[in-house]
């Protein structure tokens, strides 16, 4: 039943998040380095570090602070950022949206590119041309987004300078905006000289997020379509005279997407939490790029929201994989 | 599927012609070869690297501030990869960092592959509420992004090697203790294990003497890999600043500061960048191959 998958899923994520808050509030509080140590002046006496403790609540017992910020998230409070001095609520919904977009950018052109030279490679069967894809294929996968990143800085920003470093947008045209979904708000109202140079920002991001994904699709896809191009619905549809490409798409394509789609879901998790680096390189303004700052800054209650909300993230991936899998597998629906 | 008992214990003349041994098999291989000979090339320049380079990669020269590497406009003799904006070295400071990559590459990834392999073991071999505990462990562990965990790590404990080491482990063993324990629940349904159980041999000695060697081929190639990524991991710290001190010249250090000057010295960037990439995918190959020889699976 789908439905008792779902509940299960749901189920082991929540024991799940509660082990990762605990594994965060813990760690944060064993360690030494608190955030007061962290933003106390030279002058400041040991009863001024202790009224600034009991300000952020960090006076009380582990148990008690704990507790504290369980409730609170219950009921949708994740604290106030101890540097930004906002709401942690409100500072997430400000920059989730920025990561979502590049993360989705990202799946989408790992999606075409991994496809579109599986295909390829499979057209090319047995040429030199597979010999080339195959090789070029298994040193991509060897290469991280933080290598990609810095690759595309050297080639579009120091050889052929035509994309912009840092930042989601220029400056002079982020106005106007309803939500943080610039991208997909400026496509909606047709502002599309904006959406240009949203994504002239997020071209570099985005490739160099997308190609460690493609390169893994490729392998895998390419995998399936070559055991699915030798079955006999295949061969059947050649005798009847489609043309190769059909037999790939039409036939093959079909069967063999089933594992591939399992692993791209996977693979998407590590995509999410590489926006954490690559973000930082190009100073874009999502929640990765906003980790960075509030663990340099020992920013706990930031640091706790943001953990849950990858967490978060990673789980909800996890199980819409789950379910696209076994809605696609009739076999896997009634275990 | 076939699974080979440790080479030593295996009698050629009982199983007719002897398969090439996993050493002659990987000679034969190319990509094996080449990955292999530069990581040696590597850990060569890493030990001998006061010998070897050719300036002192700390020595500042201001007058000699971004010189560009050898064949462009304006390069100075000696300096064969240019300077930085400090005036150091650009070659010597790249060969200096093989130290602390290759370091963080097989201590770190050696450590997490020992927790990650004796946890995975444990699960795999005696499964029940053992299994469920360190399975919900790993499950609590990938819910974390590595990148944010690893810096997180690193803020909290301070930054320096053992740090990223220790960073690095927390984060790996994961990788390790999740494929060991799927082969180990594997070759705990073989029949030699039975075997083992029935003439009296007690858990550990099954677990340790019987299941073990025949999980180590998987593992060795799982460490390759995981040095590779170690050493990425690692240059990610140095380029957030939270890795060694700045003295000590570090790839990652080099590409953060080639990434600030990256208008005015590009090369700053492009070295130690092309010297990750290529130690990257040396590491990568090499593990693709030991896989693809050493596991009975893989190889056919």
């Amino acid at each position: 039943m789908l439905l008792a998958i779902v509940l299960n899923r749901m189920a082991m994520a929540l024991v799940t998040l509660a082990g990762v808050a605990v594994v965060v509030f813990v760690l944060l509080r064993v360690v030494p380095g608190d955030p007061v140590s962290m933003m106390i002046s030279p002058g400041a006496t040991p009863a001024d570090i202790a009224a600034l403790k009991a300000h952020y609540g960090l006076d009380a017992p582990l148990l008690t602070q704990f507790g504290i910020w369980v409730k609170g998230i219950v009921t949708g409070d994740f604290g106030t950022s101890i540097t930004l001095h906002r709401s942690v609520t409100e500072i997430l919904a400000d920059r989730l949206p920025a990561t979502l977009e590049l993360a989705a950018l990202a799946l989408v052109v790992a999606v075409a590119l991994g496809g579109g030279v599986a295909v390829a490679g499979t057209l090319m069967s047995r040429t030199p041309g597979e010999a080339v894809i195959d090789g070029l294929n298994s040193i991509m996968l060897a290469v991280p987004d933080f290598i990609w990143a810095m690759a595309l800085v050297l080639l579009f920003v120091v050889a052929i300078p035509v994309l912009p470093l840092t930042g989601r947008i220029d400056p002079v045209l982020a106005v106007g905006f309803r939500t943080n979904f610039y991208l997909t708000e400026s496509i909606l109202t047709g502002r599309f000289a904006v959406a240009g140079n949203i994504l002239s920002h997020m071209v570099m991001p985005t490739v160099a997020l997308a190609l460690p994904l493609a390169a893994v699709i490729t392998r895998l896809l390419k995998q399936s379509l070559k055991e699915a191009m030798v079955q006999d619905y295949v061969l059947l549809a050649r005798i009847k005279g489609f043309r190769e490409l059909r037999l790939v798409l039409q036939e093959a394509l079909r069967n063999a997407v089933g594992p591939t789609l399992a692993l791209t879901g996977v693979q998407f998790t590590f995509l999410i939490g590489g926006t954490v680096i690559v973000e930082r390189i190009f100073s874009y303004p999502g929640i990765g790029n906003l980790a960075i700052d509030a663990v340099v800054n020992r920013d706990f209650p930031l640091i706790q929201g943001l953990v849950l909300l990858f967490g978060l993230i990673f789980i909800l991936i996890n199980i819409g994989v789950d379910l696209t899998v076994a809605t696609l597998n009739p076999r896997l629906r009634h275990a | 599927m076939e699974h080979w008992a440790p080479a030593s214990t295996t009698s050629a003349a009982d199983i007719g012609p002897r398969p090439p041994s996993a050493a002659a098999r990987l000679a034969r291989d190319p990509k094996v070869v080449c990955a292999g000979g530069f990581i040696l090339i590597l850990i060569i320049l890493a030990i001998g690297a006061p010998f070897i380079a050719p300036q002192d990669p700390l020595a500042q020269n201001l007058l000699l501030a971004n010189v560009p590497p050898a064949g462009f406009s304006g390069a100075e003799a000696g300096y064969f990869l240019g300077t930085d904006g400090l005036g150091r070295d650009v070659l010597s400071r790249v060969i200096f960092g093989t130290r602390v990559s290759l370091t963080v590459a097989f201590v770190a990834a050696g450590l997490a592959c020992l927790i990650g392999s004796l946890l995975g073991l444990f699960a795999g071999f005696f499964g029940g509420l053992v299994d469920a505990l360190i399975s919900r462990l790993v499950e609590i562990w990938m819910a974390f992004p590595p990148v944010l965990l690893s810096i997180l790590l690193v803020a909290v404990l301070g930054t320096g090697l053992h740090s990223v080491i220790i960073a690095i482990v927390v984060i790996d063993w994961t990788r390790f203790c999740r494929v060991v324990r799927t082969e180990t629940m594997g070759q705990a349904q073989m029949d030699y294990v039975t075997a083992a159980r029935s003439i009296g041999f007690g858990r550990p000695a099954i677990l340790f003497r019987e299941i073990f060697p025949n999980v180590v081929p998987v593992l060795i190639a799982l460490l390759t890999l995981e040095m590779g990524i170690a050493v990425v991991v690692e240059a990610i710290l140095s380029f957030v600043g939270l890795s060694v001190s700045s003295d000590t010249p570090t790839w990652g250090g080099m590409i953060a500061e080639g990434r600030q000057i990256v208008h005015e010295a590009w090369w700053v960037l492009a070295a130690p960048l092309a010297a990750l990439f290529a130690t990257v995918v040396a590491f990568n190959q090499l593990g693709d191959g030991l896989a693809r020889s050493l596991d009975p699976v893989l190889r056919r």
